[in-house]
């Protein structure tokens, strides 16, 4: 939808969010049917109810929820709101689902304006909207002024499995190839490029996306896909830890494969940042046997999200569960977790 | 990334070690100092030691501005942010930093003190500029490469006249420290390591100038190649001093020719000296009090001395006993010597100033190299 749509549609065109507006009252009552209702159009939601009543398909339930704090709210590429579906819609993608609802839960800090409220719910809405999940329940509120940082949100996803899917932190296998649906570090990369004190002109935008379309065709060329996760805050790098260490495995990487942008790699450059330590909101890393590779990494380059996938690397067998990367250069570095907070609130 | 790929090219990078490997004489041992922690990051970010022959083994120098800073600055840091109510403005490797009795900045900071985090000089000054009600307070640290902005910065908050800005200034002296290493080195050989030749630092050479190590060289001193700080220009520098070695030559060679010359950026060190003056003497974590070694402001620029405006006083703070930091800021010992390397003291749980910065010899370690390098490989 393009923006004069949203503006000609625009509820709120001035005012900011008062203590009222969380209390229960009227005006609560009235962001709610003149804001929310509307825009989640479904349903289920009728603002009417403190809870939704779900028909569930058969298959597993999957669960899973995310809080996300990302500053600045609004970014190349996206805004919190829309990470705030993506992400979460996402993560329940990557046991192999089919993601079917949201809840929403908002902290809003008092005085922010209505308009970038309405702004942020809309573009909710939309990405839910062409995710083709549901936001079935949520819940308002608003915070004194100085205790917040204008939008915080919460997400909690549900959705199914399908028997004989079941991909896990826990089973990759020696042997395994690795691949990554595409270039890495994007959204981490937009979002620096606008921190105060930070910024820099780049052309880079967030790759934010709901990856289940992905996933959906992942699992149909491969049912047996053995990890599948998304590399969001500390990048590849974590994600290739965690399972490393959850499957007491090695990996081994060779850097001339792994997909970055120019852009994305020149600013690492300037920033002396790691490009496998920044976040990703709109990429996955699976993990299969190797003769499914091939099958897998076609299936993933028939979809939008998946076009630049790549096999990056394999798995090892290593007891001490070391990520290591075979560098351009021709030597072997080891690939560590970051340490600290490199950028801090980056979702 | 043209500028950048070219030289971290894998083909070139195969032949320069195929070279090594030709002209380094087996039946010696080449120990080289890379004094920059930029070149140590460099050498373990691109697996450089797997493209030596075994006779050559790098010693990491000191040249980390975090880890030379000894605890008794960083507590003065700490002691301003807290009792002063200033906002301090850091960078960022300085905050995890531990202090005596397991304070940090970071923890100063979850406490309640305003510390900001900068990425420059003049982002604090800006700061100032923007909150005339605070005092606002630059933690200066570095060598030659970050001291001319903080020169240049202290220039302009005395021109405008900005009341509310003062610098806490750790600005330390590259050839000092080289001296300072080559003079234990002589004094007392069982406390050093065995230095053959040093890998000199690019970005301060940049400012300084390759005739600051002149007095290096010579038929008693060592061979000094100054080194850019991509991947082909450490192994370019190392066959540079390979050679020299093998001619029995002790030299100042300049790689880094597409940045560095003789006489170094001449506005950058009038500006140096018109802010700064020497420092009698300053104590260097793990190399101990060194004289004319670092920098303070000059008279008329003390009315943005930190030191001054809030009367603040050095006292020396006893090291973790357990922590092999400073030998290993000496080249005395290799981090994977440490007891604490990688078991209390790792990146996350940072337990000696070396485990905190990516320049840190530690943290390059820990980082790119651990299973790399096994203790038992340390000579």
């Amino acid at each position: 939808m393009s923006a004069t749509a949203t503006s000609r549609n625009q509820v709120f065109t001035s005012g900011v969010v008062e203590m009222a507006h969380g209390s229960g009252g009227r005006l609560m009552a009235e962001l709610i049917e003149r804001l929310f209702v509307p825009a989640f159009a479904n349903p289920v939601l009728t603002g009417q109810e403190d809870q939704a009543v779900l028909a569930l398909p058969p298959g597993r339930l999957v669960v899973s929820t995310d809080s996300y704090v990302v500053s600045p709210l609004f970014f190349p590429g996206g805004n919190i709101g829309d990470l705030a579906v993506h992400g979460t819609v996402n993560d329940v993608a990557m046991a192999g689902a089919r993601p079917l609802y949201l809840t929403a839960g908002f902290i809003i800090e008092e005085g922010f304006p209505l308009p970038d409220l309405e702004r942020i719910v809309r573009t909710m809405a939309r990405a839910a909207a062409a995710a083709k999940v549901g936001i079935v329940t949520g819940d308002t509120k608003v915070v004194e002024k100085g205790k917040g940082d204008g939008v915080f949100i919460n997400t909690t996803g549900l959705g199914v499995v399908d028997d004989g899917i079941a991909p896990s932190a826990t089973r990759a296998r020696p042997g395994d190839a690795i691949l990554v649906s595409g270039p890495i570090g994007d959204h981490g990369v937009a979002i620096l490029s606008k921190r105060s004190g930070l910024s820099f002109e780049t052309d880079i935008v967030s790759d934010t996306a709901a990856l289940h379309g992905l996933v959906a065709r992942m699992v149909a060329a491969v049912p047996d896909v053995h990890c599948l996760r998304d590399p969001t805050r500390g990048g590849l790098s974590a994600v290739l830890n965690e399972i490393a260490q959850a499957s007491r495995v090695g990996m081994r990487l060779t850097e001339v494969s792994l997909p970055v942008r120019p852009a994305v790699l020149g600013a690492c450059e300037l920033l002396g940042l790691d490009v496998l330590h920044i976040a990703n909101e709109g990429k996955l890393v699976a993990m299969c046997a190797a003769a499914d590779a091939d099958r897998l990494l076609g299936a993933m380059r028939t979809d939008p999200h998946g076009a630049e996938a790549a096999i990056i690397g394999t798995v090892v067998e290593d007891p001490e569960c070391f990520v290591e990367l075979e560098t351009r250069f021709g030597g072997t570095r080891i690939v560590d977790w970051i340490a600290g907070e490199q950028l801090p609130r980056i979702c | 990334m043209k500028y950048i790929d070219d030289f971290r090219d894998g083909t070139l990078a195969q032949s320069l070690a195929r070279q090594l490997v030709a002209e380094a004489r087996p039946d010696r041992q080449y120990r080289l100092m890379e004094f920059c922690g930029g070149h140590t990051h460099t050498i373990f970010r691109y697996g450089i030691p797997d493209l030596l022959p075994t006779t050559i083994r790098m010693v990491h120098g000191p040249g980390c501005p975090v880890c030379v800073l000894p605890i008794g600055r960083l507590d003065m840091a700490i002691d301003l942010s807290r009792d002063h109510a200033v906002t301090l403005c850091t960078y960022g490797d300085m905050m995890r930093v531990p202090g005596s009795r397991r304070r940090s900045l970071l923890k100063a900071k979850a406490e309640g003190a305003d510390i900001r985090l900068v990425y420059s000089a003049r982002d604090s000054l800006a700061l100032a500029e923007a909150h005339p009600d605070r005092q606002v307070v630059f933690f200066a640290i570095g060598f030659e490469t970050t001291t001319p902005p903080t020169a240049a910065v202290l220039r302009a908050a005395k021109s405008r006249g900005v009341r509310n800005f003062s610098v806490f200034c750790n600005h330390v002296l590259t050839p000092a420290a080289m001296d300072a290493i080559l003079d234990v080195q002589a004094d007392d050989p069982a406390q050093a390591v065995q230095i053959d030749g040093f890998l000199g630092p690019a970005h301060v050479s940049i400012v300084i100038g390759s005739q600051a190590y002149e007095r290096f060289a010579g038929p008693l001193g060592k061979p000094v190649v100054i080194s850019g700080f991509e991947p082909l220009d450490v192994m370019h520098s190392i066959l540079m001093l390979v050679r020299q070695l093998n001619e029995g030559r002790a030299d100042v060679e300049n790689q880094y020719t597409r940045a560095v010359d003789r006489w170094g950026n001449r506005t950058a060190q009038a500006l140096m000296e018109e802010v700064f003056v020497l420092r009698p003497a300053f104590e260097w974590r793990g190399l101990g009090t060194i004289p004319t070694s670092a920098l303070a402001l000059s008279e008329p620029y003390s009315d943005f001395d930190a030191e001054r405006r809030f009367t603040m006083t050095y006292r020396m703070a006893p090291e973790n006993k357990a922590c092999a930091c400073p030998s290993i800021l000496r080249g005395l010992a290799r981090p994977t010597d440490c007891r604490l390397f990688g078991r209390q003291c790792t990146p996350q749980t940072p337990l000696g100033s070396c485990m905190v910065s990516d320049e840190g010899a530690c943290a390059a370690y820990y980082k790119y190299g651990r299973t790399r390098q096994p203790a038992a490989a340390a000579a």
